[in-house]
């Protein structure tokens, strides 16, 4: 089995990254650019076939390690 | 009274937590590796600065996992001291003993330089040797240092005088909430501090402004 997990800041999170991401993006021309945030993706590759067990296990995953849930939200994928 | 310091690869502000405890409290502190899971009996645990496990995933996540954590945390929990310093503070608020996140510094350069301290709580066992309100100076060396924490922590730290440093006059290097260089714990044993007060102890640093802090918490005389 192969998840993707995504991890993006939480809504009122400062990202200055994203934010020169945002000033290197108009700096390049394009027009029209709002917001950018910056996140991070794991593809995971699991062994098993129970998708409620990986899905379980990913949630834990991103609690405990990929994840810092103080500044970050995250998404499970499975494919 | 006695102290250890946590070594974890990739720390390289170890050697001078060392020698700043070894000189200011007279005897050489244990060291501890992550892998230990016992912490000998001591008064106070140090956690360094550095780039633990070169700063992978988030600064501090993948030390503040690691197996002598838990001993910290146990250590922590029966009241004894824990300061952790730049590295060291990212790996407490990772792993859960203190609150809050320590984000990008807003300027998005490393910033390596001497700031001034406001001690915001001198009520504590480790800023007890300072004047409150006392403004001290202390080197700063680090990328991500921006310390941010939900509304409701922040009024929380704020009101029961968690914050114990602030930068002040305009020397914030980072973009840190409230100005907010260091926190303790709701108890108040536990202690991290983006600033490296070890490196400010003696004539040859040029000044010793961060000697009472370690004199505080160890209980020796000035």
């Amino acid at each position: 089995m192969k998840a993707r997990i995504t991890v993006t800041l939480k809504n009122g999170v400062l990202d200055p990254q994203g934010k020169a991401i945002e000033h290197a993006l108009s700096g390049l021309g394009f027009d029209g650019v709002g917001q950018v945030r910056q996140g991070k993706v794991f593809d995971i590759e699991l062994n098993g076939t129970d998708k409620a067990k990986a899905e379980a296990d990913l949630k834990a995953m991103c609690d405990r390690l990929l994840a810092n849930t103080v500044i970050e939200n995250y998404a499970v994928e499975i494919a | 009274m006695k102290s250890a310091v946590v070594l974890l690869p990739g720390l390289n502000r170890d050697r001078d937590m060392i020698a700043a405890l070894t000189k200011i409290s007279g005897q050489a502190p244990a060291t501890v590796w992550q892998t230990d899971t016992e912490i000998p009996d001591v008064d106070l645990i140090a956690i360094p600065g550095g780039f633990s496990f070169g700063d992978y995933l988030r600064c501090g996540a993948i030390a503040a996992r690691m197996p002598v954590m838990r001993a910290v945390a146990e250590k922590a929990a029966k009241g004894v001291m824990v300061i952790g310093v730049c590295n060291g503070f990212q790996i407490l608020v990772e792993a859960g003993l203190l609150p809050g996140a320590l984000m990008r510094n807003a300027s998005l350069k490393f910033v390596c330089r001497q700031v001034k301290l406001q001690i915001a709580n001198a009520n504590t066992m480790f800023t007890r040797r300072y004047q409150p309100g006392q403004i001290i100076r202390s080197p700063v060396a680090h990328h991500d240092g921006n310390y941010f924490a939900d509304t409701e922590t922040l009024a929380r730290l704020e009101g029961e005088g968690q914050v114990v440093f602030r930068y002040a006059e305009g020397t914030n290097p980072n973009g840190s909430i409230n100005d907010i260089a260091g926190i303790v714990n709701e108890k108040g044993n536990v202690l991290g501090l983006m600033p490296h007060p070890e490196n400010l102890i003696e004539a040859a640093h040029g000044g010793s402004d961060g000697r009472a802090l370690f004199e505080g918490a160890l209980g020796i005389a000035a």
